[in-house]
């Protein structure tokens, strides 16, 4: 039988999101994918899954689910209050960073995203939904993805390819992902050469605000205005998840996930891969600045950021009983007899 | 003009073959383009190209700028495949007023008929230089220069889906209803995309198009049956 989690509430702006959908940027397709990338993979490392696969991204005010399922696991990774309701007893709270076994009628409500644009939710197995053009990412604007490739809607019913949660225990970050601070890394160019010195001066140590025209396409940051040597118009050429790029006025606008996929305006530096989640979060209001790295620091950054995200993961650990004893110290401890294997289910443990 | 790099972050750089919208440097991005997809170099994820440049995007964690870059320097170098030749397609236009806000306007500002600026419109093959925009949207060139002129001043807020339109030296047909800045002509009833074919866009980079005056009957003929599924867009590729 199949498994679903149906919508009962829609939320504000909930998706379904992968990594993004390459391979068709010759079309004018736009990439998409999930804004924070880092909160997807760990989402989906909590609940088993490989890292790329399609989860919800919730931003704003997250939907409420019901489990028409035997049973399903979930993870939330991000700054997202969740409760759960069971069998008709009142809300309980639950913690994101970690899995959850919910059980066939359970409601999991996902609350407001505060502290950041988004957060992820992953399920066990993922979705058996159909991919387009190779990926369950969805592109809004033209409707292009799984469900047509619209937010969540009420009455959605989101099929899940598990048709019954996992064995074995819950399992936890240790802690929230650090995403790191100070100042969004970039690379000039391509057309930094279009820019006045000053531009590029202002550009790398003045901050700017993210303005309240901010969407998965893009965000327009506001501060002081950045003087182009001679025209903002180029031949439309490529861009990428991270590209700022000037047009006339001045202003920049960061371009996320959902940009064209090329555009005449000159671009005045790519924000590096490794700080694309971090952009990905912005919200309306926050402040950012700028540094400029060359392209083999930004490689080096990115390469550390891949060792932190693996030890992240290697770090998963089984929940804590609230009140109860510590498996993990114990496991740690090797007070365990080997052949009791706590992590696959087993029941009988010593104590 | 030598070919030149420029970065786009750590996932990606352009290669340049120039600063015009020409074809001869078009060629050189679309060459560039085929023999990397005919033979990508581990790590490649895809190739964008746009009028002048190629944009070639990369996974930084299994490759790195070094490499990739010199891959697409021994491209450069080699002889490899070439392009494909494009497709040649017929689209159909009805030229109507109620279905061409700006033709009138547009006239008048070049001192020609709206007949004549559509009877000019299709006189000439056009080449899809690339897409972008949004899914499936073709900037094609080059429109005859009795047709130049800027885009609007006010661009719309929304342009109906199947427009066909004019801005400089370039022509186009929204895939999308979307705002636009271009000076709509006509309209095509075929989608230039659609979810429920095998291959949504209609066209690709290096098409060639020709499009064909037709009346409003013919028009709503071809629009109900594209919108019923009863419309083959092969039955427009030119023999």
């Amino acid at each position: 039988m199949t498994g679903f989690l149906t919508v009962v509430r829609p939320g504000l702006f909930a998706t379904i999101q992968d990594l993004g959908r390459f391979g068709f940027q010759e079309l004018g397709m736009p990439v998409a994918g999930a804004l924070d990338p880092v909160a997807l993979r760990l989402a989906n490392a909590l609940v088993g899954n490989p890292q790329g696969t399609a989860g919800l991204e919730i931003a704003l005010l997250g939907p409420a689910l019901r489990v028409d399922a035997p049973g399903v696991r979930i993870a939330a990774v991000g700054p997202l209050a969740l409760t759960l309701e069971r069998d008709g007893a009142g809300a309980q709270p639950l913690e994101p960073y970690r899995s959850h076994t919910l059980l066939a009628g359970d409601v999991l409500r996902l609350g407001a995203v505060d502290g950041a644009s988004v957060a992820c939710l992953a399920v066990a197995g993922g979705f058996a939904l159909a991919p387009v053009m190779g990926s369950l990412s969805s592109y809004v604007r033209a409707g292009i993805g799984p469900l047509g490739g619209r937010s969540l809607a009420e009455g959605d019913r989101l099929p899940l390819v598990l048709d019954a949660a996992p064995d074995g225990p819950d399992v936890e970050l240790p802690q929230p992902p650090d995403y790191g601070a100070g100042p969004l890394r970039v690379v000039p160019g391509p057309q930094e050469d279009r820019f006045t010195e000053e531009a590029l001066e202002t550009f790398l140590s003045v901050p700017y605000r993210v303005g309240k025209q901010a969407d998965r396409m893009g965000l327009r940051l506001e501060g002081p205005a950045l003087e182009h040597r001679g025209s903002a118009d180029i031949p439309s050429d490529g861009l990428v998840t991270g590209s700022i790029q000037v047009p006339g006025n001045g202003q920049p606008i960061l371009l996320l996930n959902d940009h064209q996929t090329a555009g005449g305006y000159a671009k005045i530096a790519t924000v590096i891969s490794a700080d694309l989640a971090r952009a990905g979060r912005l919200r309306p209001g926050d402040s950012l600045s700028f540094q400029a790295v060359t392209v083999e620091d930004a490689e080096a950054i990115r390469r550390r950021q891949e060792q932190a995200i693996a030890g992240w993961i290697r770090a998963i650990r089984p929940v804590r009983p609230a009140g109860g004893i510590d498996l993990d110290a114990l496991y740690g401890e090797n007070l365990i007899s080997g052949t009791v294997d706590i992590v696959n289910g087993g029941s009988d443990l010593p104590l | 003009m030598e070919v030149r790099f420029t970065s786009a972050g750590d996932t990606a750089f352009n290669v340049e073959f120039g600063e015009t919208i020409d074809r001869a440097t078009n060629a050189r991005v679309m060459a560039l383009h085929a023999r990397l997809k005919a033979a990508p170099p581990p790590g490649l994820v895809e190739t964008v190209p746009t009028f002048r440049s190629l944009l070639v995007v990369y996974d930084p964690v299994s490759t790195g700028r070094r490499e990739m870059r010199a891959a697409v320097e021994a491209a450069l170098a080699g002889s490899g495949t070439a392009p494909a030749e494009g497709r040649l397609w017929r689209l159909p236009v009805c030229y109507a007023p109620d279905l061409s806000p700006d033709l009138a306007e547009l006239a008048g500002s070049l001192g020609l008929t709206a007949e004549r600026v559509a009877a000019l419109h299709g006189s000439v093959e056009y080449f899809v230089y690339m897409l972008g925009f949004m899914p499936g949207f073709g900037y094609m060139g080059d429109l005859p220069a009795e047709l130049d002129r800027p885009r609007r001043t006010e661009p719309r807020v929304r342009v109906p889906a199947g427009s066909v339109a004019v801005a400089g030296r370039l022509t186009t047909v929204y895939p999308w209803e979307s705002p636009g800045g271009w000076h709509l002509i006509g309209r095509c009833p075929v989608p230039l995309y659609d979810g429920n074919r095998p291959a949504p866009v209609l066209l690709a980079a290096g098409d060639r198009v020709r499009f064909e005056a037709v009346d409003r009957a013919a028009f709503e003929g071809i629009a109900e049956a594209a919108s019923a599924g009863r419309f083959d867009p092969a039955s427009l590729r030119a023999a």
